[in-house]
């Protein structure tokens, strides 16, 4: 019991992190139709980045702030100069170009900080819980809080500011959304800022979750995360949310409790395609 | 030719192969598929398995690994006909995951350690090898362009086409998008199973990274990069993407950021491909035969 309550603690804890990536992708389909797949570029710079600025500051604080704004401008960077011109083309054109992104970012990061895993040795202050026997690390106390501080965030845009007014109206019809005075290439920026600040903050999370930082770490969660948007409805951000949830607690659950003979990386796409042939327009999307 | 070029000359040529099979379903009928190399691989094991567990020739094996490719790409084609575009695309990258992580696990494929001692394809007496094996890779590239070039005239390829440009459309004027969607899987996976043999047999060792999701995302690359939907678009683009890698050699560790970047380039500012519409060399060639058009 104590064991399925601490595997349980650690699914609900990737999940969030899951999450927190997932979002960013939600984001930027929902209102551009566009396959992200070079937002975990985003979050591979975000952590390296922050594990930069740790070292040279040595405050977590102004880490997460500097990364989040060295990745709101990569996003808008990548928007400005290579989806916004390439939407009158078919889909797989930006897909391809947001692959070559997430590719050249790989190797650029591998050819300055090294092929190397760097530690990121940071102390998160968030407060170790005893419950029942059960211990709550005082890292993946940080994770629930940081992922439901920024869940609510976005929540509040969304919902109650005119921004999120705005993101919902260019998200529907981006030629309507222009006639009724709403400068929709700039809520597409905006997007891309709020999306790629969020992986900032996702990618130091995960960097000091595994104390991990290394080149390649966005390569799984790149496709992951479609799977995620998928199963969540293309665009819904609730839905996104919801199955990186599902997904996190799946996949630790299992691993350790049963026996498949087929890795976890395997098992989102396996769940996707489940999804998809029951529900085709996802969890919680509309048609 | 040396024996560094024409590894390289046969390796294009088998990715071409398999490229015209991708530009058939992507180009041709208008399905986004990232998990060709699923289909590769299949190929691959099948004829690998074929030859090494069953002691079949090559030619014996081929009609079988054709058949099994296409088969399971009839099958895989099958959400093609119940999601749409940005989903299909996401369950091809899914299926190529699968696929990949199948092969990797299972016993019956060799698992992690690949299947190895594949014989050399034999032509009578003659073992080939080199350019000998090159020239049997040229004539099956030229069989599959002559499907190609088939199906750009006859009435399944058009009506191919007709789905592409507006489904609803075409469905009104009595096609079936059922019918000619999974024709167009079919025979597109049916030639990457023919190049999966091919490039089992010129391994001569397979194993499931071979066929992992950067190999369709490069073949995706070489049908947009040479221009999507064109005859000759898949050929030019399996040779650009082939030779880049090694012209680019000489830069040692900065070598695939070379290529990447190259890669983004070209597609930003070349989308519909070297050889597609509107593009720099169509142009040209407009200009230099005036009266014709491009």
């Amino acid at each position: 019991m104590q064991l399925f309550l601490e595997q349980l603690l650690n699914g609900i804890a990737t999940g969030s992190i899951y999450a927190m990536v997932t979002l960013g992708l939600a984001l930027v389909y929902g209102i551009m139709r566009i396959l992200h797949v070079a937002h975990a570029a985003v979050y591979t710079i975000g952590a390296y980045v922050g594990l930069l600025f740790f070292n040279l500051t040595g405050s977590l604080l102004l880490a997460v702030l500097g990364s989040m704004a060295v990745c709101a401008l990569v996003g808008v960077s990548i928007e400005r100069f290579v989806y916004f011109p390439l939407l009158k083309y078919p889909p797989f054109v930006p897909l391809i170009a947001s692959i070559a992104i997430l590719l050249s970012v790989e190797e650029l990061c591998r050819l300055i900080a090294g092929p190397q895993i760097l530690t990121f040795p940071a102390e998160l202050p968030f407060p170790e819980f005893h419950v029942a026997g059960v211990t709550v690390t005082s890292t993946i106390t940080a994770v629930y809080c940081i992922t439901a501080a920024v869940l609510g965030l976005l929540w509040v845009i969304t919902t109650k500011t005119e921004l999120g007014l705005a993101m919902r109206a260019a998200s529907q019809d981006m030629a309507v959304a222009d006639a009724m005075g709403i400068n929709s290439h700039l809520i597409v920026s905006l997007t891309f800022v709020i999306g790629s600040a969020i992986a900032a903050v996702a990618g130091i999370l995960v960097g000091i979750y595994f104390n991990q930082v290394y080149p390649t770490m966005g390569a799984i969660p790149a496709y992951k995360t479609l799977a995620l948007i998928v199963v969540g409805g293309l665009g819904s951000v609730p839905g996104a949310v919801v199955a990186s949830m599902l997904l996190g607690m799946a996949e630790t659950l299992l691993i350790g409790y049963a026996n498949i003979p087929l890795p976890r990386d395997a098992l989102a796409f396996i769940a996707m395609i489940g999804v998809l042939m029951w529900r085709s327009q996802g969890l919680l999307g509309s048609r | 030719m040396s024996g560094y070029l024409i590894t390289i000359a046969t390796i294009i040529a088998i990715n071409a192969i398999v490229a015209c099979g991708l530009n058939v379903i992507v180009g041709f009928a208008g399905q986004i598929s990232l998990g060709h190399a699923a289909f590769f691989g299949i190929g691959a094991y099948t004829a690998a398995l074929l030859a090494t567990q069953a002691g079949l020739s090559f030619w014996a094996a081929l009609p079988c690994v054709i058949a099994m490719s296409a088969f399971i790409g009839l099958l895989l084609g099958l959400p093609s006909l119940r999601v749409r575009e940005d989903f299909l695309a996401i369950t091809t990258i899914g299926i190529n995951f699968i696929v990949e992580a199948v092969f990797n696990n299972f016993e019956f494929f060799g698992g992690a350690l690949g299947i190895g001692g594949i014989p050399r394809v034999a032509f009578f007496d003659l073992k080939l090898r080199g350019t000998e094996f090159l020239y049997l890779c040229l004539f099956f590239l030229v069989g599959v362009m002559a499907v190609c070039w088939w199906l750009t005239r006859c009435w399944a390829g058009l009506a191919c086409f007709a789905l592409r440009e507006e489904e609803a459309a075409a469905a009104s004027v009595g096609i079936s998008p059922v019918r000619f969607k999974l024709l167009a899987f079919v025979i597109g996976t049916g030639m990457a199973g023919l190049g999966g043999a091919l490039y089992a047999h010129f391994m001569r060792f397979i194993s499931a990274s071979d066929f992992a999701f950067p190999l369709s995302v490069s073949l995706l690359s070489m049908v947009v990069v040479g221009g999507i939907g064109t005859l000759w678009g898949p050929i030019l683009g399996a040779f650009i993407i082939g030779v880049l890698p090694e012209v680019f050699r000489p830069l040692t560790d900065y070598r695939i950021l070379f290529y990447t970047m190259l890669l983004l380039l070209m597609i930003r500012f070349q989308p519909g491909g070297l050889l597609g519409e509107n593009s720099a060399a169509r142009r040209v060639f407009a200009k230099m035969l005036p009266g014709r058009k491009p």
